[in-house]
């Protein structure tokens, strides 16, 4: 089975090209779990970006490094307190959200020290593994969860009604979504067939007292 | 665990054979306000300087190394003490760059320290030689920079000591700094730190003949000296690293061992370190050093460190890196530096290589260490050009 985000005709993947479209001219970005700089890279040249990012796995630091991309080799999880509020414009958590131990902090600390966050993440309630897991009795193994129960990264299992939810509680407006179906974005039914959610999130301004933030529609399925 | 290659012929092309050069200059303040005159300032360069000299390295060496840092001299057979990192497509590649390595001032390896001749008296210095910090060991070099017609470096790079001279050129020259690589250092020493140096001092001192610092006509403290210089081995080392390197295994007894009786292997090698480098080092150098170690510390004065990086211009770079065993430079130094770089928004890149080579691991060949190396220096060369274009 094919694993990982469906790339465009030129091979790249597309919620990369969602994030930098999304990203503007010379914009501060922060990349947390950035991997190889594969994504820094692309919005260092089609942005010109100032970009930086956080990786906890030394040999992909050093493919980084080798991209010309700033890197800190380190846990994002033990948090960014060195960063003042609002040093960057984009916080990106590009399918490391879910591997985050402690979720809802790192969510906060991104949202702390960035204006925007950028986070994406595999859909499980993709149905394919609704039935693998109805028909079959068995944890789902799709494209975008194609590890097994015993060697997988992701340590969160959501849907992406699941996050909608939690940024709702969490205080958190999500600005603009993006979904990644088997080949391609994707447009209707996103819990049910897409393979990824892509959101650009944002704080949402602190409620006036005695007020409560208006509730967002419930959407689709 | 990174790979380290030992063999010669893995260190690759040398920049072969090369040769000291110094340059004396009338004067020199240093910090505490006392001027040393005349100054002489010991160097090596490796590398062509390109016509719009923007492509000189300089490395600063650490407590016990000097100006040597590559190649080899004439008739001998052991490279400079950073053979590894510094030659033809290595990680500081004289194929691209110019490399200048100098003596800190205080040194015994060329320029002007406790061994050398002071001009009002005739005769050594010793103990009469002023106080020196690592800010005194800056400003002889930019002094040698300046010499050089150089007006920016593409980066000033160093290990342990040499990691806190490139932070501290960056600080006081940062519009002659583009990028800076320290490697295995600090802000500032630890209690552990100063307390493993002043057992080194009190090692010396403590040997009759070091006699107040005064016995460059006699025979010198070569007792203290050697078991200061044990004591900076073990702390260099790991106890991974120690295990690997010697086990409990003994050494051939021979009859010059002392006690007649056999001894481990790590005894064998702490004195064979210890005696090899009385032939090579000055004790009042050591003592003079390792003070300004201990005194050293890169917020004195200026607030703290993360107001010390206040005014850096945004486009210096960093690169820092950490080794996982390093428990005498353990990373949490390092990440001081780095975290108080990134709250101001400058460009840094931090790494903490697993090594089980204790602080010893910056001066082993290392692939990784090469090519971090070689990259970063790449980017900011890239970076300035297109700055500048």
């Amino acid at each position: 089975m094919p694993s990982g985000v469906a790339r465009n005709a030129q091979g790249v993947r597309w919620d990369h090209l969602f994030i930098v479209d999304v990203v503007p001219e010379g914009a501060r970005v922060l990349d947390l779990g950035c991997g190889k700089g594969i994504l820094l890279r692309m919005l260092i040249d089609a942005k010109r970006v100032r970009g930086t990012g956080i990786e906890l796995a030394e040999d992909k630091v050093y493919e980084a490094v080798a991209k010309g991309v700033t890197v800190y080799h380190g846990d994002f999880d033990e948090g960014l307190s060195y960063y003042p509020d609002n040093s960057f414009d984009y916080v990106i958590l590009s399918q490391t959200l879910q591997e985050a131990r402690e979720t809802v902090a790192v969510l906060h600390e991104a949202l702390r020290v960035g204006r925007y966050v950028v986070a994406s993440f595999p859909n499980f309630g993709h149905w394919k593994s609704r039935l693998q897991l109805l028909l079959l009795g068995r944890a789902p193994v799709t494209r975008s969860l194609p590890y097994q129960w015993y060697n997988t990264p992701n340590i969160h299992s959501l849907t992406i009604k699941d996050f909608r939810k939690f940024t709702r509680e969490q205080g958190i407006s999500i600005v603009r979504q993006f979904y990644v179906g088997k080949n391609r974005p994707l447009h209707f039914w996103p819990n049910l067939f897409a393979n990824y959610g892509v959101f650009l999130l944002e704080k949402l301004p602190a409620p006036a007292a005695g007020t409560r933030p208006a509730p967002e529609p419930t959407v689709d399925e | 665990m990174s790979d380290y290659i030992h063999d010669r012929q893995a260190l690759g092309i040398s920049v072969g054979q090369v040769e000291l050069q110094s340059v004396t200059f009338d004067s020199l303040t240093l910090e505490s306000g006392r001027v040393l005159e005349p100054v002489t300032i010991a160097y090596e360069m490796y590398g062509e300087l390109d016509a719009d000299r923007t492509n000189a390295i300089l490395i600063l060496h650490a407590l016990s190394g000097d100006s040597h840092a590559a190649g080899y001299y004439t008739g001998e057979t052991k490279p400079g003490w950073w053979e590894t990192m510094i030659g033809p497509g290595k990680g500081f590649d004289t194929d691209r760059y110019c490399v200048i390595c100098s003596n800190v001032i205080g040194g015994c390896k060329g320029s002007s320290g406790p061994s050398s001749i002071n001009p009002a008296t005739g005769k050594e210095y010793g103990v009469g030689f002023p106080f020196i910090t690592v800010g005194d060991m800056v400003r002889a070099q930019k002094m040698l920079v300046d010499h050089l017609g150089i007006p920016k470096l593409l980066a000033v790079a160093g290990g342990s000591m040499g990691g806190m001279q490139a932070m501290e050129w960056a600080v006081e020259y940062p519009e002659m700094v583009a990028s800076v690589v320290s490697i295995a250092s600090a802000p500032r020493h630890s209690p552990m730190q100063i307390a493993f140096n002043e057992v080194g001092r009190e090692a010396i001192m403590g040997d009759p003949n070091w006699n107040g610092g005064d016995y460059y006509q006699g025979d010198a403290p070569d007792a203290g000296l050697a078991v200061a210089r044990m004591i900076g081995h073990i702390t260099y080392l790991s106890d991974e690293a120690m295990q690997e390197k010697f086990g409990r295994r003994m050494r051939e007894h021979k009859p010059t061992d002392q006690g007649g009786q056999e001894s481990f292997e790590v005894e064998s090698y702490l004195r064979y370190q210890g005696e090899v480098f009385t032939r090579r080092f000055d004790a009042n150098t050591y003592l003079y050093i390792t003070k300004a170690l201990d005194y050293y510390d890169l917020s004195a004065g200026r607030g703290v460190l993360v107001e010390v990086f206040r005014e850096l211009p945004p486009d210096m770079r960093f690169l820092i890196i950490a080794f996982s065993s390093d428990w005498l430079y353990p990373p949490y130094q390092s990440k001081e530096i780095v975290h108080a770089l990134k709250g101001n928004g400058l460009d840094c890149t931090y790494l903490e290589m697993s090594s089980s080579h204790g602080h010893d691991a910056f001066l082993l060949e290392n692939k990784d260490l090469t090519r971090v190396v070689w990259h970063f220096l790449e980017t900011t060369g890239r970076r300035r050009e297109a700055h500048h274009a």
